[in-house]
């Protein structure tokens, strides 16, 4: 691992975000089938975890994943590809914006399924890989999922090294916190005796050097971590499906780290996004001529 | 082995699966030494394998999801499920992560996860610990299906099951656990069995002139015990003569090595020891019409338990069960 400068940091949060944005745009303008969840305003949580992450470590992603692929691979072409159903997608068009896999990644669609699995990959990893961790991304939401709280006592039980990063972006769907969960995520997890940690803020650098210790010590004790962001939806759940009033979000877009970027450094910011903007263009401008993807079935060999 | 009871012999293939390859693991709920499981199906494992066997939770869910994890990562993985019944509890990581990754990620993804679970039941333990819960994995793309027999070597039916790349459910009947494990050979002065297509291959349980069959009686292990005591009415009180085939393999039903069996019976009858709606018997009918509409000389009858649940009374768990009295009535009431 090469440490990131803070142009690095920045392209790779802009790539996310003007990903995202042309992901809205295309639906609007009917270029897209199914749906998507877009981490508007969640950039900054994989681009701070990424570079503290080997090879050999393993990331568990969910529904709202474009930004934990594309901080851990530079790869728009083949996530748009697979979005869009054409030629070089990461899974040829089968499994869609929320079904990725790789060496070392793998993304699913249902709530707190990951967890459990992430214990299993864990425990293997210690066996074969020792010092390797799983990253285990998931929402408030995801508590109110009895698998969670199965792999939270198995891999506090079994010491196994996973990280599960919450992103808490106070809203679940269309449901606000209050309104699903109870007591904290903090106080969950004491109950199992797991260390808990709160990020607040969207600097990367800062979150990540907070960060580096604790992920460290997972790599060395086993002993699971559960690293919680409060952070910030700034776009629908999936696509013109957000309840929540104006006043709600203008608080998530005061809290955005793309203005304050901006009004850091308006020059190298504007070069910046500007790169990345007409990166995505060429990305959609390429991947919109590819042709439709080919499913290769394998059957297996005695059916 | 001579005198083997089945789940000696269950657990003898489960050492040798531990043994032929360290990164096999076992997880189960109260599988270590000295208990070795409900049903003692893991007994000496855990004293041999320590490496190799997790005693977890009760977390059906969650253990089933670890495995799944572990046979992402490379390994073979047997868990076992205490009770039939709590699969549903795992449905999720069985059909929604286990059978969906094999394919949904554009390329096969072998995933190695063999869940085993007892079943049925006969042992008065109710209805939360007595389902055959089969046909509601039945037809789950990449998830296969197998059943343990007392003339199928669970060594060689498991180690296929860890080995094909794809998730799989053992279905263990809980009284054949205790019956002599027979493969083939004579097994009484009527019945006699033969694997005739190999290990994993169907059993076919003949009375010694198997080309003047009356009847084909196709049905699981756990019910091919009931099946031969029908044989045994039927020709009794009926003069019928009676085949049955025991398919190791639930599902995908391979129906080739019936075809011919069922195609020259008087009747052919389809067996299995849960409510019928949407279950084997009806799926492995549907395919025999299928393929020998013409050929057959009545429509597959299918026997199944009656649509309600099992009662832990024993008079009156046998109101519900398939046994052979059923058999022999439908059978009969086909030919006439």
């Amino acid at each position: 691992m090469t440490a990131p400068t803070l142009d690095d940091d920045l392209d790779s949060l802009l790539l996310i975000r003007h990903f995202e944005q042309r992901l809205l745009d295309l639906f609007a303008a009917g270029e897209l089938n199914g749906t998507t969840h877009t981490c508007l305003g969640q950039e900054h949580v994989p681009v701070a975890l990424s570079p503290l992450l080997a090879e050999d470590d393993f990331v568990l992603s969910n529904h709202r994943g474009h930004g934990h692929y594309l901080a851990r691979y530079d790869d728009p072409a083949g996530l748009l590809a697979e979005i869009m159903g054409r030629r070089g997608g990461v899974c040829d068009g089968v499994g869609g914006s929320q079904h990725l896999f790789r060496d070392g990644y793998l993304s699913t669609g249902v709530q707190g399924e990951s967890l459990p699995v992430g214990v299993g990959i864990a425990l293997s990893l210690r066996r074969r890989k020792p010092g390797s961790v799983v990253v285990a991304y998931i929402g408030d939401g995801t508590w109110g999922e009895g698998a969670v709280y199965e792999a939270l006592n198995m891999a506090a039980l079994w010491r196994a090294p996973m990280i599960v990063v919450v992103e808490h972006n106070g809203i679940a769907q269309t449901t606000p916190t209050e309104a699903h969960l109870a007591g904290t995520i903090g106080g969950r997890c004491a109950g199992f005796g797991i260390r808990h940690r709160l990020v607040e803020g969207n600097d990367v650098t800062a979150i990540r050097a907070a960060l580096a210790p604790a992920i460290s010590l997972v790599r060395t004790s086993g002993e699971p971590l559960v690293v919680e962001f409060r952070t910030h939806r700034l776009g629908p759940h999936s696509k013109g499906d957000d309840t929540r009033s104006e006043q709600e979000l203008e608080a998530a877009r005061r809290a955005d780290w793309y203005p304050r970027l901006a009004a850091a450094a308006p020059e190298s910011f504007a070069a910046a996004d500007g790169r990345q903007r007409d990166r995505v263009a060429a990305v959609v401008d390429d991947v919109r001529a590819r042709p439709a993807s080919e499913w290769r079935r394998q059957w297996p060999a005695n059916e | 082995m001579a005198g083997e009871r089945v789940v000696e012999a269950l657990n003898r293939g489960l050492h040798d699966l531990l043994g032929r390859d360290p990164g096999t693991l076992l997880l189960g709920e109260d599988v270590l030494d000295p208990y070795g499981g409900a049903f003692r199906a893991t007994k000496g494992l855990s004293t041999r394998f320590p490496d190799q066997v997790l005693s977890t939770p009760i977390s059906e869910n969650g253990i089933v999801g670890v495995a799944n994890g572990l046979a992402l990562a490379g390994h073979r993985v047997l868990v076992e499920v205490m009770f039939g019944d709590f699969l549903l509890l795992a449905f999720d990581q069985i059909v929604n992560f286990a059978a969906k990754s094999v394919s949904m990620y554009g390329r096969r993804v072998p995933l190695r996860t063999v869940v085993r679970c007892p079943v049925g039941g006969g042992r008065g333990y109710g209805p939360t610990h007595s389902q055959n819960p089969q046909k509601h994995l039945i037809g789950v793309p990449h998830l296969a299906l197998a059943e343990m027999s007392a003339f199928h070597d669970p060594r060689h039916v498991l180690a296929d099951l860890l080995d094909r790349g794809d998730p799989a459910v053992f279905f263990e009947d809980k009284i054949l656990y205790t019956q002599p494990a027979r493969g083939e050979g004579r097994i009484d002065q009527l019945w006699a069995a033969e694997l005739p297509a190999g290990p994993l291959g169907p059993a076919v349980l003949t009375m010694g002139r198997p080309e003047s069959t009356d009847c084909l009686i196709i049905c699981p292990g756990g019910v091919a015990d009931r099946a031969m005591r029908a044989g045994a009415e039927l020709l009794l009180r009926h003069e019928l003569e009676t085949q049955i085939i025991v398919p190791s393999r639930l599902w995908p039903f391979d129906a080739k090595p019936v075809l011919d069996a069922a195609g020259r019976a008087a009747v052919v009858c389809v067996v299995e020891d849960g409510p019928a709606g949407g279950g084997w018997g009806a799926a492995v009918a549907h395919e025999l019409h299928t393929a020998l509409w013409g050929q057959l000389s009545r429509p597959v009858v299918t026997v199944a338990a009656e649509p309600e649940v099992i009662p832990a009374a024993p008079h009156l768990e046998e109101t519900v069960r398939v046994g052979p009295a059923k058999i022999v009535t439908a059978v009969w009431e086909a030919t006439r």
